[in-house]
C-alpha cells in the first residue's frame, strides 16, 4: 500500500514542531550524517534523548540508519519526506493574490 | 490535515479579453506584471521563462492556447530541487464580462503522488533493519 502524501507530510510537521527534533534535523542536513554520539557532542541535547528521537525520527522515514566506523550507527536525512513537506508549502506559498493584484496594476497602467 | 491540491482564484478585470490575453501570452506581457524578464514561444509544448532579480528563474511548458480564452502551462513546483520532475499545471481561464474579464487561474498538483511512494517495500526493509542495528548499539553502549 502506497504512503498517504497526507500523513507523509504530517510526520514532517510533527517531527518539525519539536526543537530538539528540529536541532537535529539541522544537524543532520548542515553536517552530513552523523552518530548519536556526535550528535550529543554538538548539541545540548542528552545522548539518551538524542537516540529516542533518532528512533521516532527513523521510523518515521526523514532519517535513515547506515553502518559508521567502529560499529556505530549512523544516521542519514532523508530528503525524500521533505520535499513532500515543500510541496504542502508549495501551495500554501503561492501568491496568486499578489500576481493577480499586479496584472491588474499592470492593464490599468497601459494606454488605451 | 488536508493537504491542498489546488489553489484557485477568480478575479474581475476592468479591461477586454484581448488585452488580458496579451498580457497573460507574450513576453512583454509576462515581463511587466509575473516575471521581470520573459520569454515565449505560444504555441502547444512550446517553452516559457521568467527571470527575476535575484536570479530565480522559472521554465514553463505550454499546454493550451486558445485565444482568446484559454491559456495552461506547466511549472515546475516552486522550492523542491530542479531535478525533482514534478510539476504543477496552471491554467488560466478568461470570459467576457460587460467590457471587462472575469479571468480565473486554477493551478493543480501540488498533491501528486511523489515517485517515493513506490519504494515503500524498500524503506520497510531498510527500517527494520535499522532497528536491529541500533538495539545491537546499545546493547553494545550498555556493556
Amino acid at each position: 500500500m502506497p504512503p498517504d502524501i497526507e500523513a507523509i507530510a504530517e510526520q514532517v510537521f510533527a517531527a518539525l514542531a519539536d526543537p530538539s527534533r528540529r536541532a537535529i534535523l539541522a544537524e543532520l542536513a548542515a553536517a552530513g550524517p552523523a552518530t548519536a554520539t556526535d550528535l550529543a557532542g554538538r548539541l545540548p541535547i542528552t545522548r539518551q534523548a538524542i537516540a529516542k528521537h533518532l528512533t521516532l525520527l527513523a521510523e518515521a522515514g526523514l532519517v535513515t540508519a547506515e553502518p559508521g566506523e567502529r560499529r556505530r550507527v549512523r544516521y542519514r536525512l532523508r530528503s525524500a519526506p521533505m520535499r513532500v513537506a515543500q510541496q504542502f508549502l508549495a501551495a500554501l506559498a503561492r501568491d496568486w493574490d499578489g500576481s493577480l493584484g499586479a496584472l491588474q496594476d499592470h492593464l490599468d497602467s497601459q494606454a488605451g | 490535515m488536508v493537504f491542498p491540491d489546488r489553489v484557485e482564484r477568480t478575479v474581475q478585470i476592468a479591461h477586454p479579453p484581448a488585452k488580458v490575453w496579451a498580457a497573460l501570452t507574450t513576453a512583454e506581457g509576462l515581463a511587466a506584471w509575473f516575471g521581470q524578464e520573459a520569454g515565449i514561444d505560444l504555441r502547444p509544448g512550446g517553452s516559457a521563462w521568467m527571470k527575476w532579480d535575484g536570479g530565480h528563474t522559472a521554465d514553463m511548458r505550454v499546454e493550451r492556447v486558445e485565444e482568446p480564452k484559454v491559456f495552461g502551462f506547466t511549472w515546475h513546483i516552486f522550492g523542491l530541487p530542479d531535478d525533482d520532475p514534478r510539476r504543477t499545471y496552471v491554467e488560466f481561464t478568461l470570459e467576457p464580462v460587460g467590457a471587462g474579464t472575469r479571468l480565473r487561474v486554477v493551478e493543480t498538483g501540488f498533491a501528486q503522488l511523489p515517485e517515493e511512494a513506490y519504494h515503500t517495500a524498500y524503506d520497510g526493509n531498510t527500517e527494520g533493519w535499522a532497528k536491529e542495528l541500533g538495539e545491537l548499539v546499545d546493547y553494545l553502549d550498555a556493556a
